[in-house]
Order: structure tokens, then C-alpha cells, then sequence
């Protein structure tokens, strides 16, 4: 029996097994390797403090999103040893490799910034990227009746990077339908240097933030969080003073990657562009948010980077060199609230463009624009993840950018794309 | 190439990375008021070398660590946004994000 096991049952390593699976014959075990015995749906999370989306909804056990013909090792990983090509587990035996697939995305760090997980920890500091963190969160918005909101992003690259923006918008929805928006200042503190970094969105979707009256301060690397004075505090001695904070952590690889040759200062698999072969080993891939790529680490990211990923495992497995086949391509819903939503297209060389998508002149999905239809085509994501992306079923969206439909003429004006 | 020759983009970036030297960014950093020692070099290196590696230019965290320099003592090196400096200096793209 030869193995492959994928580090990691989250979004990409489930549906890799899924498309492995179907495509390798008996003679090879297809196995996971993940220690929770639920499967979270993240991009819920961002729904969930505003009391929009519920656990129940969610969160499914491991087990019903796993089918058949893949094994599931209920362990944590320890260690990778690249020479004798084998993992190491908290218990139990190590599982030998033929090939390796590394999913297992990235960890939410609170602890890696000062007073972060002091008094104020889930009391005025929260975040939304777990389930924990969410739940308290909506308690905590319940009860909140005004004062200073701040979301903070301590630092890049981060899950879904549109999500801390989306909550914001959500925020003013919500703060408006509770009729205490006018008492609620609202601040988007961000170590870069503006809420939107490209040229084509700034200029595009500037008006969102002066429209919903959204304080931004950039270039804030949050260096501190003093919960006994309620301010976040930068390297550069700035203060950014909070009565509910929303901070978005920094993000590392796996702790079992943390100082490994095959890994970045961060703990992310330094991983081939376009091939998704991990550089420092043979044998290696790494797929979804474990990856350094410069790609957004996001659901539709893993789903595109599964289609491929399964084509280059086949070729090496028959010793055949690999394509270079995966262009950095995402899409995503941007929720701007009100119940509308934007839907963004992009690749590593192409920034997101106004158009439409996925038919060039029909749509019906807008790109770049606010819109009704986008709102609700997030919305009902949820069951094309459950049925569609997880199983790997056929989800008719090109795992590699088009151009048709988009406007160029965008990119020139700006001199962006 | 030269200061007076070189093409920035509209917010100041290198527009063609191959423009970069050493040369160059010694006199870029004095635009910024920067006398760069050695102490600067160990980061503009590590940043430019992350970025090669990666594909993209790098947050002050994986920086540091690189280059084993103190976040904080990176903010004394570049004083005024240090992320948008080392980026401008070691002629790599602005640190951005997918919007």
C-alpha cells in the first residue's frame, strides 16, 4: 500500500482528499491527519457576532464531511521528517510517505502581542477569526451601546484579508439598525498604508468608507494592547484609544512548521508559485493557507489550488514534470452591508477589475460593484461548500483567471492591473 | 542608474526593479533622510531577499526576524513608516493587500 497523507482536513485538505481520492487507484491510502473533530465553515464567522449566522449552521462533525475510501487520523503532527519521509504524531505511530500534502493553514496568535490576552481578553478585546472569539464577540456586540469600535489588523498576511474590511461595513449596518450608530465612533487601524492598497479598489470603493463614516488609521503596527487604559499602542508611540476592540491577530503557519527548512520566519511553507510544490523537500506539496504564496489565503484560493494541485500529484507520482499551472487566482464576496455585496476576481498579476463575471457581458454577477445578487450568492455559498467544494464535486469556475469580462480599460486609467 | 533618471511609479515605488543598486538606494535613503550603515543594510537585504523568495514584499515581523533586528530597532533605522520606506529603498513593491 503506498500513502499520501494531507496535514490538515480544513478546507483545502478535504477537498484534495476528495479529488485524490476519486482519481487514485485501491493501491494508495488517501489519508488525513487532523486532531478537532469538527469542520468549521470560516467565511460564517464573519455573520456570526452580528447574529446573522449560527454555530449549528457552521460547524459539522469531521467524520460527515469525509467520504469514503479516505482515512482519517485523529492526531495532532509533531514533526515532518523529510529524510525518512515520515510524520511524527503526539500519539501513536508515525505515518509514512510516499507523497505529502501539507493543509494545515495557518493559526490565529493572540499571545504574540503584548497585553493582547490580558484582562481585557474576550471582556473589550475580541476577535472574530475563531469560533470562540465570535461567539463572544456577538455577546459583547449585544451588550455594546456605543463608544469607540475599533477593528485592528496587528498584521499581514492574514485569513480572507478582505473579512476585516467586511466587518466594518457589517458594523455600520448593524450599529444603524440598532439606532446607536450616531453615538458609535468607528475606527479601521491598519498597518498598511490604507484600507484599500490598490489603485483601481481605492479609487473605485473609496466612497465606502467616507459614506459609512469609517476613521482609518494606517500605518499602525500595533505593537501593544493596554486593556488598563483601553488604548492599542503602535512601535511609533501611537495610541488608538477602544471601548470594544476587534483585533485581528497576527497568523502563523502550524506549530509543528514553526523553525523547519521547509518554512518561512512565519511558519509557511515556502512553496513554488505555480507548481505548489514545496521548495526545501522532495516529495512535498503544500496547498491553502499553510502556503508563503503571495496569493490571498482564502477558501476559493484552496478550491482552485485543489484542481490543480491533484493534476501535479498525478504527474509526479508517474515521475513527470510538473506544470506550472496555478496563477494566483481568488474570488471572493466583499459584503458592504445593507445587504449588498461586492464580488472581486484576481490572479498574482491582475488586480480585481470593474466587469462581470463568470459570463463576459451577462454576469449575472457584477465584479467591483455593490449589488443585491452578490449579497446573496455569499449567503448561499454555505451549501455550495458543504455539497459542492468540500466532496470536490464539478463547480463550473475556471480554477485560473479570465480576462474576458473584466475591463481593462480600468487598469489603463489608473495605470494599475 | 541615477536618481534624476530613475522612474518611480505615483506613489514613489521603483517602477522597474531592475533599476535598483546599491548605489541607488543610498541615494533614494538620503531623500528620506536616511544615512544608511550597516545596521540598515541587514534589513534592506533580508526585505529584499523575502520578497525574491516570495513573490511578495514582506511585513516588519518576518523582517525582522530575517534579519534579526527588533521591530523596534527597525523604527529607530527608518524612522516615519518604516514598511513603506524599506520597500521604497530596497526598490521591492509597497506591502499591500488584495483590495
Amino acid at each position: 500500500m503506498k500513502t499520501i497523507p494531507i496535514l490538515g482536513a480544513g478546507t483545502a485538505g478535504t477537498a484534495i482528499a476528495h479529488k485524490l481520492r476519486r482519481r487514485l487507484s485501491n493501491e494508495w491510502d488517501v489519508a488525513v491527519v487532523d486532531p478537532s473533530t469538527t469542520h468549521l465553515y470560516q467565511p460564517g464567522l464573519l455573520f456570526l457576532p452580528f447574529g446573522d449566522e449560527t454555530e449549528e449552521r457552521i460547524v459539522r462533525d469531521r467524520g460527515s464531511t469525509l467520504g469514503k475510501g479516505i482515512t482519517w487520523h485523529q492526531a495532532s503532527v509533531t514533526a515532518i521528517d523529510t529524510e525518512r519521509r515520515r510524520v511524527e504524531l503526539a500519539a501513536g505511530e508515525p505515518l509514512s510517505y510516499d507523497f505529502l500534502i501539507i493543509a494545515s493553514g495557518t493559526e490565529v496568535r493572540p499571545d504574540m502581542i503584548d497585553g493582547m490576552l490580558g484582562d481585557g481578553w474576550h471582556k473589550s478585546v475580541f476577535d472574530f477569526y475563531t469560533l470562540e472569539g465570535a461567539k463572544a464577540l456577538q455577546k459583547a456586540l449585544d451588550n455594546f451601546e456605543g463608544g469607540r469600535l475599533v477593528i485592528n489588523i496587528v498584521e499581514m498576511p492574514i485569513k480572507c484579508p478582505v473579512a476585516p474590511l467586511e466587518f466594518a461595513f457589517l458594523a455600520d449596518a448593524y450599529l444603524t439598525k440598532r439606532g446607536i450608530r450616531d453615538k458609535t465612533e468607528l475606527v479601521y487601524a491598519t498597518p498598511l498604508d490604507g484600507a484599500f492598497t490598490k489603485p483601481i479598489a481605492s479609487k473605485t470603493l473609496g466612497y465606502l468608507l467616507e459614506d459609512k463614516g469609517i476613521q482609518v488609521e494606517t500605518e499602525f503596527m500595533t505593537g501593544e494592547v493596554d486593556s488598563e487604559k483601553n488604548v492599542i499602542r503602535s512601535y511609533d508611540e501611537r495610541e488608538v484609544p477602544y471601548d470594544l476592540l476587534v483585533t485581528i491577530p497576527p497568523h502563523t503557519g502550524a506549530r509543528f512548521l514553526e523553525d523547519t527548512d521547509l518554512s518561512d520566519e512565519l511558519g509557511f511553507i515556502q512553496t513554488d508559485l505555480h507548481t505548489l510544490a514545496a521548495k526545501n523537500a522532495e516529495r512535498v506539496f503544500c496547498i491553502g493557507d499553510a502556503t508563503d504564496l503571495p496569493s490571498s489565503k482564502a477558501g476559493s484560493v484552496a478550491h482552485f489550488q485543489a484542481d490543480l494541485m491533484t493534476e501535479n500529484v498525478l504527474r509526479a507520482i508517474e515521475d513527470k514534470e510538473l506544470e506550472p499551472s496555478f496563477d494566483g487566482h481568488s474570488n471572493c464576496f466583499v459584503e458592504t452591508g445593507h445587504g449588498k455585496a461586492m464580488l472581486i476576481d484576481f490572479n498574482y498579476e491582475t488586480e480585481p477589475l470593474p466587469g462581470q463575471f463568470p459570463i463576459p457581458g451577462i454576469g449575472p454577477l457584477p465584479l467591483l460593484k455593490e449589488c443585491r445578487r452578490n449579497h446573496w450568492a455569499k449567503r448561499l455559498f454555505r451549501l455550495v461548500y458543504w455539497y459542492g467544494l468540500l466532496p470536490a464535486r464539478p463547480i463550473p469556475i475556471s480554477p485560473t483567471m479570465s480576462l474576458a469580462g473584466k475591463q481593462l480599460s480600468a487598469a489603463a486609467e489608473t495605470g494599475g492591473a | 542608474m541615477s536618481l534624476e533618471a530613475v522612474q518611480t511609479d505615483a506613489e514613489g515605488y521603483l517602477a522597474n526593479s531592475d533599476d535598483w543598486s546599491e548605489e541607488l538606494a543610498t541615494e533614494l535613503a538620503k531623500q528620506f533622510d536616511v544615512e544608511l550603515g550597516e545596521e540598515h543594510w541587514k534589513v534592506l537585504n533580508a526585505a529584499r531577499a523575502i520578497e525574491t523568495e516570495s513573490g511578495s514584499s514582506p511585513g516588519l515581523r518576518k523582517i525582522s526576524k530575517r534579519a534579526d533586528t527588533p521591530i523596534k530597532a527597525i523604527y529607530v533605522l527608518f524612522p516615519d513608516g518604516p514598511a513603506k520606506l524599506i520597500a521604497k529603498i530596497a526598490g521591492i513593491p509597497k506591502p499591500k493587500s488584495c483590495l
